[in-house]
């Protein structure tokens, strides 16, 4: 495979020094597997064995059959982009979107039915749910936004990703982190909190891996050939950054012993509820908001071929934006034993939060101006516009919810829940999709295969969301309703299994839409797969300029 | 325009732009997190509290590994038509001892801060089994497995270490005694009996899952289930007696 080359071949330093890590860290769970406490434990540790050899004898293969020379940064004058990472993130991204919305699925069934429990200790609702959540939001949503941000740092900054076999580590580590915390849900291994489930050695394993993630971002900014950092960039290096110092406050536990899963938090009680909301709260106004709104401010612009509407109002919102978030946790907490000062602070920022979200949602949805004649045409561009009203809409709810009174009917209910939801199917998830169309064609120099496809998934998605959000206002303001009516002489009208059997249509309901988002993404799998593997080369030369679909 | 321009300088430097970020991320989670660590009113001390014994903490974990937080809250809040179907709202100090709290967020399922006494030891474990066979219309999952399945005893104390590690005030001699306690709370024929209640005073001694032998996983949860919210006796409680 090696050409004739003036240089003699030798491995790179990182190639020897990743490689005796990893051979060391197989050795290491090899221990661990063989005296570990609990089968789960055990079973994790094989897992982090095995992947281990397998990654030294890949960094192996690479290097026997490389060229004596690493890739060089830029061919004829032009950026040499790296592009490996990305094509596998992206794939990765399309089977755990359809993992996460199947598991999403079942979990919806079961409430409608649940002898669907099957009464297993691995396929009880309790299990099955973290799995959905990790699976979309961590696994669906984390891979989207490495990927594009992998990208978007290269295009914007005009030269390759920086390092050589860590942007390969740090999208396989990060999916290897992804299948550790999921078999971990069903094995039982948590710690309960929501959307940091995961045990202490996974925490620890993330924690090298975001590391990693941040350096070679960063790493990529600071050899950048363009004066100006561009500002989808700012929003991606906030989510980076903001999301390592979240999983660092909130996971910090002492493990029973270094050889099992059970781990205790450090903090307790009302702190570790705080630190809780503190995270699960910017959880999503990080990873679910900052990071996809780069990617607003990169495809939106790209695929209507205009530039951002305001780059004035980009900066009012960015910085708007990741100020006062910060400070909305406490709104998952009014009227508990949090003190009320700290329930009013959270209230009163998640109010003002509403002016930034519109701010961003105006300044991509103007992007528009001049070229919306696309929307006619182009179901990807819809999508991601579509996508931005609904980011509007719940960016509308989620303050209109955090104030007290309505809080006091909202909170514990499936009202939540269809909140949660429209911004994650609707906004997450139709911009991800959105940034897939563009991201794949250009990856592989293809031609999109199908955009009536498009066209069908848009449709059907967009009708699987709007019976979804709908079913759960009405179940979740009837279900509020319910447990504070009072008969006329004063007694409680209901008794809770009540209002458990009136949810029963709902659920139904929104299973159906659950279903119809889920064959959407099924459709986009095999247009994305037709598009690589039988789709007709790209007529244009290389990424920059892309065809507007039809 | 001399304002925007300024803003060049986050724009042409990453590292100037990280420290941006951080210093503006920092200040909402200071404010809103640091005084909870010594402010009287989140950190109050109410009689009647106490640590889990190691059958309870035990029950505890098995409440965290099957997800129950998803579908229960454990946070009565402080409205009338809570308070009324509940009991007394819940107070700081009744999870000042959990590691991780369980107040949850979705109530799918009632919720269980004051479950404990609401019901029989047999509605638990009837319930627990096959839900749908004491309350036709539940949509609860079934728990057989956790009826057949034995505790294992030999590292509670190693539990109990890593909880006072954390925070939680386990004395040295509840730490040596707890597998002994463990056994001890669901077997009250026993000879452990006194010492146990010396170490956990009002802790129910009781065969919970009705059946003889070692404590099961469906023993340690009812023990846990029974003791929610029994902690703290209302009549005697004073809610002025933390404000300033």
């Amino acid at each position: 495979m090696t050409g004739p080359s003036s240089v003699s071949k030798s491995m790179t330093m990182g190639e020897a020094g990743l490689a005796s890590a990893l051979a060391a860290f197989a050795f290491i769970s090899f221990l661990g597997a063989a005296m570990g406490h609990d089968a789960a434990f055990s079973f994790h540790a094989s897992l982090a064995c095995a992947a281990s050899l397998i990654a030294v004898i890949m960094i192996g293969n690479r290097y026997l059959d490389r060229p004596a020379e690493l890739p060089p940064a830029e061919i004829g004058g032009r950026p040499n982009y790296n592009l490996g990472p990305i094509k596998f993130a992206s794939a990765m991204a399309m089977f755990w979107g359809i993992a996460g919305f199947t598991v999403g699925l079942i979990i919806a069934l079961q409430l409608a039915w649940p002898a669907l429990n099957f009464d297993l200790p691995w396929t009880t609702f309790g299990r099955l749910r973290p799995l959905h959540t990790s699976a979309v939001i961590f696994a669906f949503g984390g891979n989207v936004l490495i990927a594009t941000s992998f990208y978007v740092v290269q295009k914007t900054c005009r030269t390759r990703l920086a390092g050589d076999l860590s942007p390969w580590f740090v999208v396989v580590g990060y999916n290897f982190f992804i299948l550790i915390a999921g078999t971990g849900y069903l094995l039982g291994v948590t710690q309960s909190k929501e959307y940091a489930e995961p045990e202490w050695y996974a925490d620890l394993w993330l924690t090298i891996v975001w590391v990693t993630y941040l350096l070679v971002f960063l790493m990529t900014l600071v050899k950048r050939k363009e004066p100006h950092i561009f500002v989808a960039n700012w929003f991606y290096l906030a989510f980076i950054i903001t999301i390592a110092v979240l999983h660092l406050g909130n996971n910090p536990a002492l493990p029973v012993s270094l050889l099992g899963s059970k781990s205790y938090i450090a903090w307790g009680g009302v702190q570790d509820a705080m630190f809780q909301w503190w995270y699960g709260h910017n959880a999503v106004g990080f990873f679910l908001t900052a990071g996809f709104l780069a990617i607003m401010y990169y495809f939106i612009p790209k695929r209507a071929e205009r530039p951002i509407y305001s780059y004035r109002l980009s900066i009012i919102h960015f910085w708007a934006l990741i100020f006062l978030y910060i400070w909305a946790g406490p709104h998952h907490l009014h009227y508990t034993a949090l003190p009320d000062w700290a329930q009013t602070l959270g209230m009163t920022f998640s109010i003002m939060l509403w002016m930034p979200s519109w701010g961003g949602m105006i300044n991509g949805l103007m992007t528009l101006s001049g070229a919306w004649d696309k929307l006619r045409t182009d179901p990807v561009l819809r999508m991601m516009v579509v996508s931005v009203a609904f980011y509007g809409m719940s960016t509308f709810e989620g303050p209109m919810m955090s104030i007290k009174v309505v809080n006091s009917l909202s909170h514990y209910t499936d009202w939540t829940i269809g909140h949660v939801h429209s911004g994650a199917l609707g906004w997450v998830g139709f911009v991800s999709f959105g940034a897939l169309y563009c991201l794949v064609p250009w990856l592989w120099n293809r031609q999109l295969y199908s955009v009536k496809l498009v066209n069908w998934h848009f449709w059907i998605s967009t009708i699987g969301i709007v019976l979804y959000i709908s079913a759960m206002w009405v179940s979740g303001i009837l279900q509020g309703l319910m447990w504070r009516a009072y008969t006329s002489l004063g007694f409680l009208e209901y008794s809770f299994i009540e209002s458990v059997e009136a949810m029963h249509p709902f659920y139904i309901i929104r299973a159906a839409g659950g279903a119809l988002f889920l064959v959407g993404a099924l459709i986009m799998a095999f247009n994305l797969w037709m598009t690589v593997n039988a789709g007709r080369a790209s007529e244009t030369e290389g990424a920059s300029a892309l065809q507007p679909a039809e | 325009m001399s304002l925007w321009n300024r803003h060049k300088i986050f724009e042409k430097n990453s590292i100037i732009l990280i420290v941006g970020i951080l210093a503006v991320i920092a200040i909402g989670g200071l404010v809103e997190i640091t005084p909870l660590f010594y402010l009287k009113s989140t950190i109050e001390a109410v009689d009647g509290v106490r640590p889990y014994t190691p059958l309870e903490l035990a029950g505890r974990n098995i409440y965290v590994r099957e997800g129950c937080y998803l579908c229960h809250s454990q946070m009565i809040r402080p409205l009338r038509d809570e308070v009324e179907r509940y009991g007394h709202y819940s107070l700081a100090a009744e999870s000042m001892y959990d590691h991780p709290f369980q107040w949850g967020s979705k109530r799918t399922g009632p919720d269980l801060a004051r479950v404990g006494g609401k019901y029989s030891d047999d509605w638990h474990v009837t319930h627990l089994i096959n839900p749908r066979s004491i309350v036709p219309q539940s949509v609860m999952p079934g728990y057989p497995a956790l009826a057949r399945t034995e505790l294992d005893p030999s590292d509670a104390a190693a539990h109990l270490r890593t909880n006072r590690a954390v925070g939680v005030p386990y004395t040295d001699e509840q730490i040596v005694n707890a597998a002994a306690d463990l056994r001890a709370q669901v077997d009250p024929d026993g000879s452990g009996t006194d010492a146990f209640q010396k170490r956990y005073p009002k802790a129910v001694v009781r065969n919970f899952d009705g059946k003889a032998g070692n404590p099961t996983e469906l023993d340690a949860l009812i023990a846990y289930l029974q003791m929610l919210g029994t902690l703290v006796d209302f009549k005697l409680y004073n809610e002025k007696a933390n404000l300033r």
